[in-house]
């Protein structure tokens, strides 16, 4: 089992989660995060360009059993990065997974993902 | 009494011809009291604007928020300028093009009045700034119907040709002196404040575009759900209190129609809050806050034409109604499929419907004793419906088609639809470069 960790642009939300669902990953947490990454790109505030100093994304975690791994990062990578990526445009990050409860049922491991 | 509307610029006009010298001494005396009513309902009234953005905002997703609350703020600047330019010119100017609009070169930039005072005893200034806010929010209610979905220049170009060409005309016809509606039957189409003009025809309008550029993506099939019901909650509280500037001020006065206006206003607003509330915690179990806020936007929509005729049983029953159609409408409309997204027709349109129709049952005897008079002997409840319906169809069947033109036209040329990504990234990053909550993150 594995934890994804994928850090994308906000805009990209809906598009990336349609991507997912259209691969049959349903289940997925989301939540609001602000970071520093490479990402340099000048914004309009109050008509003056400023470098957003902590910039807003978006955190997807994903659980999941090997044989999804690779859809997952697959999908996520056509669906945030398109053909043309642009710095600032995401990373994903795999890590071990020691377990997963069901909280409804007690199931534990693959079971439960 | 919402004759009292329109009488005073007329007057007025015919003074411009005379001599400066002569109007100095023979223009009515400024009535300090009723013009400070007058300016605080135009105030109120500007305050609907916000209040309308805050109803709406909330009521989106998140990524849309600013962009749905900008389709409110923005009115304010574009339709404050065109009725300042010449849209006052068009409403309350005297019949050209056999009565399409008004025209009255004086009132050009408003030059003409620069120190005209009406009959009434307020500077015409306040009267024309007063209507200029029914002008504002009238497109801005529109926007509800085709809310998440459209492109800002699209916006902007489409309510600009919709103020000109259907709020204009449609102000002209039913309040101006000399306009058709007005003039109808006995004793005119009766719309008090708004009913025809402000919410059946951005009602009907919303309608037409939604059907003409589609549903949002992923409706009806996915939840859209609202992003902050508490600030649609404060929203709704605003248009309550401001549509006592709509409705009480549409008297042009400070006496006794003020009085009857006001207290028919609250009165139906809480009978149609009560009235949703009632029909949600039978039919689904839960009495909802947006619900209430509904019932209440019903409630006061269906007295808007009506606020001058009915007492306040009348006004509860037209509360009542109001809600029960505006429910069964907003079901019919999930049945239906059109994405209505805000429900612009579901509550301006239908409600406005039912105000303006059902209110002559409730007519008080002095009103209908006077349109006895003036029709030369007798005039029946029957009589005035048929002015209602006509006023009521003419001003929707105007409304759509001129609506469907102009859509036609802004397609064509800016688009009006946004694209798919760009309605996937939402109107805030699309179309205006900022999100209204991120800003909440750290950094």
């Amino acid at each position: 089992m594995k934890l994804i960790t994928a850090i994308i642009r906000e805009e990209l939300l809906e598009q990336v989660r349609e991507a997912l669902i259209a691969a049959k990953i349903e289940r997925i947490t989301i939540a609001r995060v602000s970071g520093h990454g490479a990402q340099k790109t000048e914004v309009y505030y109050r008509g003056e360009k400023v470098i957003p100093n902590l910039i807003p994304k978006v955190r997807l975690d994903i659980a999941v059993n090997e044989d999804f791994l690779e859809t997952t990062i697959d999908t996520i990578l056509e669906s945030a990065g398109g053909e043309n990526p642009q710095i600032g445009a995401g990373k994903i990050f795999v890590t071990n997974l020691e377990d997963c409860i069901r909280i409804r049922t007690k199931e534990r491991g693959e079971e439960a993902i | 009494m919402f004759r009292a509307k329109i009488l005073l610029p007329l007057l007025v006009a015919l003074t411009f011809f005379m001599p400066l010298a002569s109007i100095a001494s023979e223009s009515p005396a400024i009535d300090t009291g009723t013009t400070a009513w007058m300016l605080t309902s135009t105030a109120l009234v500007l305050l609907m604007i916000p209040g309308l953005a805050m109803f709406y905002g909330g009521l989106v997703r998140t990524k849309n928020i600013m962009g749905t609350m900008m389709h409110s703020f923005v009115a304010m600047g574009i339709m404050t300028v065109l009725w300042v330019t010449f849209g006052y010119a068009m409403s309350f100017g005297s019949n050209v093009f056999g009565g399409w609009f008004g025209w009255n070169p004086d009132y050009f930039l408003l030059r003409g009045i620069d120190e005209s005072i009406l009959e009434a005893g307020v500077p015409e200034y306040v009267f024309a700034m007063f209507q200029g806010k029914f002008a504002i929010i009238t497109p801005a209610i529109i926007a509800g119907a085709f809310a998440e979905r459209v492109r800002f220049k699209g916006y902007c170009l489409f309510i600009a040709l919709w103020g000109i060409l259907v709020y204009n005309p449609l102000c002209h016809w039913v309040w101006a002196e000399d306009g058709f509606l007005f003039n109808m039957g006995a004793a005119g189409a009766i719309d008090f404040a708004g009913g025809t003009v402000v919410h059946i025809s951005a009602g009907v309008s919303g309608l037409v575009a939604v059907l003409m550029i589609g549903a949002r993506k992923g409706f009806p099939k996915t939840a859209l759900s609202p992003n902050n019901l508490v600030m649609t909650m404060i929203g709704a509280g605003l248009l309550w209190v401001g549509w006592f500037g709509f409705n009480a001020g549409s008297s042009i006065g400070s006496g006794l129609a003020t009085a009857q206006a006001l207290t028919v206003t609250q009165t139906a607003a809480a009978a149609g809050a009560l009235m949703w509330m009632l029909i949600e915690g039978w039919h689904q179990g839960k009495a909802t806050g947006l619900g209430f806020a509904s019932g209440i936007l019903a409630g006061l929509v269906a007295i808007t034409p009506a606020a001058g005729v009915v007492q306040p049983g009348g006004a509860m029953i037209l509360g009542i109604s109001a809600s029960t159609v505006c429910y069964l409408m907003i079901g019919l409309k999930n049945r239906l499929g059109y994405d209505d997204t805000l429900d612009a027709f579901g509550i301006h349109g239908v409600g406005g419907i039912v105000g303006a129709l059902a209110l002559v049952f409730f007519i008080r005897d002095s009103w209908m004793a006077e349109a006895a008079a003036s029709a030369g002997g007798s005039w029946t409840i029957l009589d005035q419906l048929y002015v209602q319906a006509a006023a009521v169809g003419i001003s929707a069947l105007y409304a759509a088609v001129v609506t469907a033109v102009i859509i036609l036209i802004v397609n064509k040329t800016v688009g009006l639809r946004a694209t798919n990504d760009e309605e996937m990234r939402g109107l805030d990053h699309s179309f205006h470069g900022e999100r209204g909550y991120g800003n909440l993150n750290i950094g």
